[in-house]
């Protein structure tokens, strides 16, 4: 395989007991690239986001980050997971922490940065997304927008590779969705690597250098958001954008 | 019914709620400790395990304490171990030790389950947000999932706490000198049938009650800041 894929992915498949869930995917992903994963509910676009960092167990394929075979048995799962970072739609943040401790908590237990270290990294991203005066607040008294930002910052203070995110706006009201769309449209102009699933079409279309699209456990086009949403080939999605456009 | 016993008898129950405090101190950690490693065995991946953790369960609460006890002090019952004395009473360690022992496991049988449920009630999405980060399954649970899990049981366990307090009450028939032994005492020594018994009620009603209490301000302690 070649080395400046950041992710790639070979044959994989998924089964949740009978039902085959991803049939057979393959994906390349670039240090630096911003892919889209669009396509209607139940198409497997969140599994197929999970199995990347194995949260979910591929049945069967290869899933390759940074050269190495993640979903080979052997290799230690979590070392690599601390270069992936995975925002989630429900945010997920640790509700008995501070939003400090969240995001210095995996920093430290990993082993990766002090205490004094993880505080000043801590202190650097929530004024990145605008949260500095959040830092001793918990995340109940957060708005969901807030909250998302906070998970956000959570990821990024690992310093990862590359960002995971899960319909991070699917959960939010709708007048919280900008401020959560804008972070995450900064960190693509820093050059973060994004492996985004989302129904925002608009922000697809601007952020994305990929976006793909998924039906039934399958990807069935994939291209530039230009190709994707103003040329589409297939009937399948042409159908699907004709739906949600 | 009379009260005339108190002046000579009172150093019975003191002594006697010192003792029982003793052992329910003692109860209490080991039980939860073993309580919590008992849930972790049975929510573990591994099979041997989880049947272990679930036979152990079962057995303890299966069957009654007192009938724990007795076979607790039979098969424990023999070890060398010295008297002391506690103000007016002499505590024999040989019989002090396996009833502690005996209470603290079967105290393990209902903490696990207790633990099992608190665990289980913390969201998944916590676990994966943790894995996502790097941070490993050990880490996660001690780190993560334990303290939620703690928040989630503490009224649950602050019954098993009360409850610990009474049942010690038990030892008393294998010649523990605990407060139930110091009523017992002054009720067949001053052939007063009902007044030691309220007495000792007293006593027992105190304890408990400050214990619920003090759960009570721990749990609104804990909920400081994400009261739902």
């Amino acid at each position: 395989m070649s080395t400046h894929n950041l992710i790639e992915i070979k044959d994989l498949h998924k089964y949740f007991g009978k039902n085959e869930v991803l049939k057979g995917l393959d994906i390349q992903i670039k240090r630096g690239e911003v892919v889209v994963m669009i396509g209607p509910s139940g198409s497997g676009k969140s599994t197929f986001l999970r199995t990347m960092n194995l949260l979910e167990t591929p049945t069967k394929g290869d899933v390759y980050f940074e050269g190495t075979n993640i979903a080979d048995k052997s290799v230690d799962v979590f070392k690599h997971r601390e270069k992936m970072g995975m925002v989630f739609q429900q945010f997920n943040l640790f509700p008995n922490m501070t939003v400090l401790d969240n995001l210095t908590l995996a920093p430290m237990t990993t082993g990766k940065l002090s205490k004094e270290e993880a505080v000043e990294v801590a202190i650097e991203l929530l004024a990145k997304v605008g949260l500095s005066e959040k830092a001793d607040a918990y995340p109940q008294s957060l708005s969901g927008g807030q909250q998302q930002r906070v998970a956000i910052a959570r990821a990024l203070a690992m310093n990862p590779d590359v960002m995971l995110f899960d319909e991070p706006t699917s959960a939010l009201d709708p007048e919280m969705v900008g401020d959560v769309l804008n972070v995450m449209q900064d960190l693509a102009k820093d050059g973060m690597t994004m492996v985004i699933v989302t129904h925002e079409m608009g922000f697809a279309k601007e952020v994305a250098d990929c976006v793909i699209f998924m039906a039934d456990g399958k990807i069935v086009e994939s291209g530039t958001p230009n190709e994707l949403f103003d040329h589409p080939k297939e009937p399948r999605t042409q159908e699907f954008l004709a739906q949600v456009l | 019914m009379s009260f005339n016993f108190i002046d000579k008898f009172l150093p019975y129950f003191n002594d006697g709620l010192i003792v029982t405090l003793m052992i329910s101190a003692f109860v209490v950690v080991i039980g939860t400790v073993l309580g919590t490693l008992i849930a972790l065995a049975k929510l573990s991946k591994i099979r041997i395990l989880r049947w272990l953790a679930n036979v152990y369960i079962e057995v303890f609460r299966g069957t009654p304490m007192l009938v724990q006890i007795m076979i607790g002090f039979q098969v424990l019952g023999k070890m060398p171990l010295p008297e002391f004395q506690l103000g007016i009473l002499t505590e024999d360690l040989s019989r002090l030790v396996p009833g502690i022992i005996v209470l603290s496991m079967n105290s393990g049988a209902y903490v696990a389950e207790i633990v099992r449920s608190g665990i289980n009630a913390v969201p998944k999405g916590q676990t994966e947000a943790a894995y996502s980060l790097g941070i490993r399954p050990h880490q996660t649970m001690m780190k993560v999932i334990l303290p939620q899990a703690v928040r989630n049981i503490l009224p649950a366990l602050g019954n098993e706490f009360v409850t610990i307090i009474k049942d010690s009450s038990l030892l008393a028939t294998i010649g523990v000198m605990e407060l139930f032994n110091g009523a017992q005492t002054t009720s067949s020594t001053t052939y007063q049938s009902l007044s030691p018994w309220l007495l000792v009620a007293g006593y027992y009603f105190v304890v408990t009650f400050i214990t619920s209490r003090l759960i009570n301000l721990l749990e609104k302690k804990l909920g400081k800041g994400y009261a739902k």
